[in-house]
């Protein structure tokens, strides 16, 4: 079975319809709703079943965990999407428990152990209480903040009307600053008859330090050592953002680290659950900033399922041409900074910014934005590509980009300090990685060579001629010599795309800003420049999302970062951050 | 730079001088000084930061104005351009930030989300514009700003900061060093040391049986 | 060798340092002119626009924050195109439109004017939905980005009213279009009864 699938690696086929219900009876149900998909397991059997699903089945990478809260029915559920690293599509499958404080569900940490943010995530949201979780924590918000703030009865502070339109707005206009409606005047909310005076402050990081006490101490040698803890961000010039590492450091060596986040925290899913399906666009270009090309296309992917949408041959071209400008754009500003973090200030970052703003120029010039695209749409996207900006676009990918990169790779690759700091350092085994749901080029760095592109193929990319970079050693040299690779391999996606793309539409139907999107769900994914991108949306055939949950890849991806970092030398953690291509955007979402 | 930014205009100085010499108010220089050298914090939130990261590279290049130093350390820069969503975990290190900044220090918010919350102003997790905590100089609307929409906001501020006058700068006074801001904590929610009377007088009012029959607003 | 990559990098930098005082050789007798080539593929050496002196050239998709358009009377009168129709204000992904919409003051039957308009510039995310989706090209997006200030921004309607020759001025292309499609649906208006 094994050997099918790689073969099959090009063009990968709907495999084998599998059914979990006769193999596990009484245990596992097909999920019947209308519009749902996937197995239903009974919470007593998750862990039996899933770990069959790894083993026998070959599932071997979590892709995505979330919650869904059904108040009506009384239920939590924990949706899993599951992927075999050698392609195919997913195994999706739930399991659901009483909606009660707390509510239990067994933690598949041991399973697969990149469940262990996810499952935090979800019980930080959601108060779902998973039992067995090494490390169960708050994890977006802080310890002590009261409140499950994914659930349905869950209201903001500054809550007006469970969905958008909102209709103060209009025609009345009788609109006041959200400041005016809430009785503290600012965006807080606090238990009646709360007393902060009377109130013992509970310090928010000391599960933190407790989780981190059992590493303090040590004898070695008959001598005592006591080990040091570092704090590194939120505000520190190397985290790439407001992004924060605890760090216990015996000497100079990490001997643990603990990632802390919610830095930013803009609560992308509760806003997208009242916005309406099309408000959510401009809302994903803010999650992985660098790329806001590449972060509305499964989201769009998802929606257009559902509402079985066909998208024009042109644009999908324009997707592909977008999105892989994009990719190389992130590439580039990776290493830039990634020389920023060795020392060499600023230089290489300069000269990577002067081709960003090339592309950057671009988007502005065809999306409206530099950053902020907001390009695309249900069924197409928002404007075509003209003449002028085509012909820009050729000139790059043809003349330009080319003779860049390779100037880049002058400039970098063989440096001796550079790779004097990069060789060997980071490693991550390929069974580790896997384990941890890493994706994107760290994945592909470790020998693995699981790209989405290829392995379930999305809009048109079967019909591109290119190659999957693949490196073995899975130590940071090798993660940026992928990257060079990968940006070669986005030119000759590009080059072809720009000579074989079509005149036509480019935006199936008429442009609408409701738009009616059938019951049911879906989980849309691509692979994104930082990995596996995929959204999951519940319709109820209501205006709105009933659930809207992001996988991004900086989130999962960090999981593994105390693998990597352990036993390695501080002033290495940087290079390894910095190497797994973090964006806080999407970190905190 | 030539003399002429420093001349104050009344005073004609001769041909053979021009250039040379410049008449001008204590006022004037020490302005000139501080405007030609406003250092920035390197301090990023979200989006709006990346923008910032290119104001200062290659084709916006900040450093025109003196303002290419970018200090991680809040002890050596004067302006915080707070460049992102405030978030309600992240605002106590903010005003903690803000208080080891020395004197004088602006503060420019750049950017829909430091202005007043942006688009996700409705979130729970979000502060509703930096203002309600530290004292902005400048306001750059925008989401993102483009690089050079944040260069005419500092140039706002560099108009500002010409138009102050030694005597009567806070930071001369007697006794007002600098300004302290209270820093928040994390409670049930985010809590400002300076509301905290407020805050209890409103939640047990909100506690009495009448206020919560009463509608919401 | 050992620093032979090392000097390979090296020489990319130098080139690179060479090239910038070459360039502005070049370019010294037409300093302005130079933004154009900065924007193309073959820039090389200083690629420095100095803003304010010099600027970008801003294509005409760019979106900064909303304005309504009016169309100028005879008399100077200021049409303003917007009919109150409510739609930027639904489409709006942050919300941070509203409209009171004008009613006859004897039958109370609304009329086709906004009394207020506002846009929060401190809550709009620059999306260009309102410009999108509205029927009646009243509200477009506009390039003035240089609207810092020292106090928050609410934009009311009098601040975001702007005339449509301003409008014809930054987005030509688009303002062609629109007008063809307009004189299109008046011609077909006409010929219908
Ligand atoms: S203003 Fe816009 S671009 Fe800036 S941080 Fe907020 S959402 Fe991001
Ligand atoms: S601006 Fe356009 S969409 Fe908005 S109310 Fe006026 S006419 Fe309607
Ligand atoms: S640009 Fe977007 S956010 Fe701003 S007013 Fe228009 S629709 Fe609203």
């Amino acid at each position: 079975m094994e050997s099918t699938h790689k073969s099959n690696m090009a063009t990968p086929v709907l495999t084998e319809t599998i059914d979990l219900a006769a193999k596990f009876p009484g245990r596992v149900t097909p999920d019947a709703r209308p519009g749902y998909s996937g197995w239903m397991v009974a919470k007593e059997a998750l862990v039996e079943v899933s770990t069959a699903i790894r083993d026998e089945l070959g599932y071997d990478l979590l892709s995505n965990v979330t919650g869904v809260d059904y108040p009506e029915q009384s239920k939590l559920e924990v949706v899993y999407h599951v992927y075999k690293t050698t392609g195919g599509p997913a195994l999706t499958f739930k399991t659901q428990t009483e909606r009660v404080d707390p509510a239990e569900v067994p933690s598949l940490v041991s399973v697969w152990p990149g469940a262990e943010l996810q499952e935090r995530e979800a019980w930080d949201m959601f108060g779902i209480k998973f039992t067995g979780h090494p490390d169960l924590r708050r994890i977006l918000m802080w310890e002590g903040f009261e409140g499950f703030p994914m659930r349905k009865d869950y209201k903001e502070p500054f809550h007006e009307e469970d969905n958008k339109p909102l209709k103060s707005r209009w025609p009345e206009g009788k609109h006041s600053y959200a400041e005016a409606r809430n009785p503290y005047g600012d965006n807080i909310m606090f238990k009646p008859g709360f007393d902060p005076e009377k109130w013992t402050p509970t310090d928010p990081e000391e599960a933190l330090y407790a989780a981190l006490k059992k590493y303090k101490t040590e004898e070695k040698d008959g001598i005592k050592t006591d080990h040091i803890i570092v704090n590194m961000g939120p505000q520190h010039p190397s985290t790439h953002g407001v992004f924060r590492a605890v760090v216990v450091l015996d000497g100079e060596t990490i001997v643990s680290l603990k990632p802390v986040m919610g830095y930013l925290h803009r609560n992308h899913e509760k806003i997208g659950e009242r916005n309406t399906f099309l408000q959510n666009v401009p809302y994903t270009d803010r999650l992985d900033y660098f790329n806001s090309m590449y972060n509305a296309w499964p989201y769009a992917l998802a929606v257009e399922k559902l509402m079985g949408l066909k998208v024009p041959e042109r644009a999908e071209y324009i997707r592909v041409i977008m999105g892989e400008l994009s990719r190389i754009q992130n590439h580039l500003i990776l290493f830039g900074m990634l020389w920023n973090d060795l020392g060499a200030y600023f230089t290489p970052a300069l000269y990577a910014f002067e081709e960003r703003e090339l592309i950057l120029d671009i988007y502005e010039a065809v999306a409206g934005s530099r950053m902020m695209c907001n390009y695309q749409r249900f069924g197409g996207v928002v404007r075509d590509i003209d003449e002028a900006n085509m012909k820009k676009i050729k000139d790059l990918v043809f003349e330009r980009l080319p003779r860049k990169i390779e100037e880049f790779d002058r400039l970098l690759s063989e440096n001796e300090i550079f790779v004097a700091r990069m060789k060997g350092i980071g490693y991550l085994s390929p069974e580790d990685a896997v384990a941890y749901s890493v994706t994107g080029p760290t994945l592909r760095a470790a020998g693995i060579p699981y790209d989405i592109r290829r392995a379930d193929p999305y809009g048109i990319y079967d019909r591109f001629e290119f190659d999957i970079p693949v490196r073995h050693n899975s130590d940071l040299l090798d993660r940026y010599l992928v990257r060079v690779d990968e940006i070669r391999q986005c030119l000759r996606i590009l080059q072809q795309a720009v000579k074989q793309i079509p005149e036509g539409p480019f935006l199936a139907g008429k442009p609408q800003y409701q738009v009616r999107v059938p019951a049911g769900e879906v989980y849309g994914r691509v692979e994104a420049p930082k990995g596996e991108l995929g959204f999951y949306v519940i319709s109820t055939g209501k205006g709105n999302p009933y659930r809207y949950h992001i996988r991004t890849p900086s989130f999962i991806n960090i999981t593994s970062v105390e693998k990597m970092c352990v036993g390695t030398k501080i002033a290495d953690f940087v290079t390894i951050l910095g190497m797994v291509d973090i964006v806080l955007g999407e970190l905190d979402r | 730079m030539s003399t002429n930014e420093l001349n104050l205009p009344d005073f004609n100085i001769p041909s053979e001088l021009d250039g040379k010499v410049a008449i001008t108010t204590l006022d004037r220089v020490y302005n000139f000084g501080r405007r030609s050298s406003i250092w920035p914090m390197m301090f990023g939130l979200a989006c709006c930061a990346i923008e910032m990261i290119a104001a200062q590279a290659a084709r916006y290049d900040m450093a025109r104005f003196g303002m290419e130093v970018m200090r991680p350390s809040p002890r050596q820069s004067d302006v915080m351009i707070v460049a992102g969503t405030v978030t309600k975990k992240m605002v106590p290190a903010i005003v903690r930030l803000y208080n080891q900044m020395p004197e004088p220090k602006y503060v420019v918010a750049m950017g829909a989300c430091a202005s007043g919350g942006g688009p996700f102003k409705e979130g729970y997790n979000v502060v509703a514009g930096i203002d309600k905590f530290l004292p902005v100089d400048v306001y750059v609307p925008g989401c993102p700003p483009t690089p050079q929409a944040l260069v005419a906001g500092m140039i706002k501020l560099q108009e500002k900061i010409d138009k102050q006058s030694i005597s009567k700068v806070r930071w001369y006074q007697k006794g007002g060093d600098s300004v302290e801001v209270a820093v928040p904590f994390l409670g049930p929610d985010l809590i400002d040391p300076r509301r905290i009377p407020e805050i209890k007088a409103k939640a047990a009012e909100l506690a009495t049986p009448s206020a919560q029959n009463a509608p919401e607003k | 060798m050992y620093g032979q990559g090392l000097i390979k990098g090296l020489s990319v930098t130098f080139s690179r340092f060479f090239e910038s005082y070459t360039e502005d050789i070049r370019w010294l007798f037409k300093r302005y002119s130079k933004v154009e080539f900065h924007s193309s593929k073959d820039t090389r050496g200083t690629f420095t626009i100095q803003y304010p002196e010099e600027r970008l050239i801003i294509p005409e998709e760019f979106r900064y924050v909303p304005f309504l358009v009016y169309d100028e009377g005879e008399n100077g009168e200021k049409n303003i195109r917007c009919t109150s129709c409510g739609i930027c204000a639904k489409a709006c992904p942050p919300q941070c439109i509203w409209i009171v919409r004008t009613s006859d003051p004897v039958t109370g039957r609304p009329l086709p004017q906004p009394a207020e308009f506002y846009i929060d510039a401190d809550i709009c995310m620059n999306c260009g939905f309102c410009a999108e989706y509205c029927p009646f090209d009243a509200i477009k997006m506009d390039h003035d980005f240089e609207i810092a200030s020292y106090t928050r921004n609410l934009l009311n309607k009098e601040r975001l009213m702007k005339p449509a020759s301003y409008y014809a001025g930054i987005r030509p292309k688009n303002n062609a279009r629109e007008e063809a499609a307009r004189a299109e649906k008046a011609a077909a208006k006409a010929a219908k009864p």
